[in-house]
C-alpha cells in the first residue's frame, strides 16, 4: 500500500488551506471528506473575511474550492473517516471505502449541527424542521417560522428569515439572546421577529408537515402554530474517528501552538480544535499553520 | 433517447450549486427550477418528493431527494 506524507482530514476552510499549503510543499498526500467547504458552505452573508467586504458563504466556499482545485489534489469526497491508529510510523485511515496509510495526518474535520433530541425532530426533518436556513430558508416563504437558539447562527438564521418569512420566532433558553451585538441590532430591526427567551421547545408537532411547536416557559407548557422549524442550537465536533487523539470537555481536539495532538504526527486544525474561537478566516489560518507544522515533522524525521 | 431532467433548488444551497455542477460536467440538460422563487415549482417539489429539503432532482418521474451521486449516476446510466 502507499504510504503518503499527509493525509488531511475534512475539506472546510481549514482542510482546504491545509491542503493548498501541503502542495505548495510538494507533499504527496490526500483529502477526505464529507463534503467541500464545510460550514462555511452553510453560512449566509460573511463580511468578516479579510478582502472580502462581503461574499456569501457557498460563494466563498466555491472560491475555496477553486484554490484547492488549480493544484490538481487527490480528493476523496463522500468519504467518512471512521478510525485512525498509529502504529510506529505509519497512521493508518480507515473510511468507509477505502484504507489509506500516511506518514502524518492533518485532522479538520469540524464541527457539525446539535440535534434537539426531542419527540418529533427526526419525522418531521425536512417536513418543515430543516438544521439549513440558508438552504431551505426560501421555501418558507411567507410562512410563519421558528429559530431555535440564541447564537450567531441562530441570529444569523432568523436575519436571513426576516427578509422571506412572515413571521419569525426565535426561540432563546437562556434570559436573553448571545451572539455580536450588531446581529442583534439587525435581527430586531427585522420588525417581524418575536424574541421568546426562557423558553424551551419540548416537542414538534404536525401531520405530514410541520404545524407547530410545544414550548415550555415559566408560564407552563403552550402550543405555538408554525409552518417552519429552523435548529441552531449549536455544533458538536465530528471526533468519532478520532478515538486515541486527546479532546477537551467539549470534545473538542486539544493542540498546542503548533497545531501538534498529543500524537506525533497527528495534527489537527479549526473547529474540530479547541482553539477558542471559531471563525472562518481563523481555521483558515489554523489549516495554514498546521500544514507547516507537519511540513516541518517531515522534515525533521527525514521521512 | 435523452430523459427529461428536473432540478428543483434554491440559488444559496451549495447541495444545489453541486449538483447542478456535476449534471453539467456530464453533459446533461436539465430544467432548473428555482423554488426560491417560483412558488408553483415550491408546491410541485413538495407534493412530488413528500418533503421540503433542496435539492430534489426529478429524472423522468425518478424522485432523487438530496445530491445523492451514486443515485443520480444510476438514473442516468452514467
Amino acid at each position: 500500500m502507499q504510504i503518503y506524507d499527509l493525509i488531511i482530514i475534512g475539506a472546510g476552510p481549514a482542510g482546504i488551506t491545509a491542503s493548498v499549503y501541503a502542495a505548495r510543499k510538494k507533499l504527496s498526500f490526500l483529502v477526505i471528506s464529507l463534503d467541500i467547504g464545510g460550514q462555511a458552505a452553510w453560512s449566509g452573508d460573511i463580511e468578516n473575511y479579510t478582502g472580502y467586504q462581503f461574499i456569501t458563504g457557498p460563494e466563498l466556499a466555491g472560491k475555496f474550492e477553486e484554490h484547492m482545485r488549480k493544484y490538481g489534489i487527490a480528493l476523496k469526497e463522500n468519504e467518512e473517516a471512521l478510525a485512525l491508529k498509529k502504529s510506529g510510523e505509519v497512521i493508518s485511515v480507515k473510511t468507509n471505502k477505502a484504507d489509506y496509510q500516511a506518514r502524518s495526518v492533518i485532522i479538520a474535520s469540524g464541527k457539525k449541527s446539535k440535534e434537539l433530541g426531542i419527540p418529533g425532530e427526526k419525522e418531521f426533518k425536512n417536513r418543515g424542521l430543516t438544521y439549513c436556513a440558508t438552504c431551505d430558508g426560501p421555501l418558507f416563504a411567507g410562512k410563519v417560522v421558528s429559530v431555535i437558539g440564541g447564537g450567531n447562527s441562530a441570529l444569523d438564521a432568523a436575519l436571513q428569515l426576516t427578509k422571506i418569512s412572515r413571521q419569525v420566532y426565535i426561540i432563546n433558553n437562556t434570559g436573553q439572546l448571545g451572539g455580536d451585538e450588531i446581529m442583534r441590532q439587525k435581527v430586531q430591526a427585522g420588525g417581524n421577529v418575536t424574541i421568546l427567551n426562557n423558553s424551551q421547545v419540548v416537542s414538534v408537532l404536525g401531520d405530514k408537515f410541520v404545524s407547530a411547536i410545544k414550548i415550555k416557559d415559566s408560564a407552563g407548557l403552550k402550543e405555538l402554530a408554525v409552518q417552519g422549524v429552523f435548529v441552531e442550537i449549536g455544533l458538536i465536533p465530528n471526533v468519532a474517528f478520532a478515538g486515541e487523539v486527546e479532546k477537551n470537555e467539549r470534545g473538542e481536539i486539544k493542540i498546542d501552538s503548533r497545531n501538534r495532538t498529543n500524537i506525533p504526527g497527528i495534527f489537527a486544525a479549526g473547529d474540530v480544535t479547541d482553539v477558542q474561537e471559531k471563525q472562518i478566516i481563523i481555521a483558515a489560518g489554523e489549516g495554514s499553520k498546521a500544514a507547516l507544522s507537519t511540513f516541518r515533522y517531515l522534515a525533521r524525521k527525514e521521512f | 433517447m435523452a430523459k427529461s431532467v428536473k432540478v428543483y433548488s434554491t440559488p444559496s444551497c451549495p447541495w444545489c450549486i453541486r449538483a447542478k455542477q456535476f449534471l453539467k460536467e456530464n453533459n446533461i440538460i436539465f430544467q432548473d427550477m428555482d423554488v426560491s422563487v417560483d412558488k408553483q415549482a415550491a408546491d410541485e417539489m413538495v407534493q412530488k418528493s413528500g418533503q421540503m429539503g433542496v435539492p430534489v432532482l426529478d429524472i423522468d418521474g425518478e424522485i432523487i431527494v438530496g445530491f445523492d451521486k451514486e443515485k443520480i449516476k444510476q438514473s442516468l446510466g452514467l
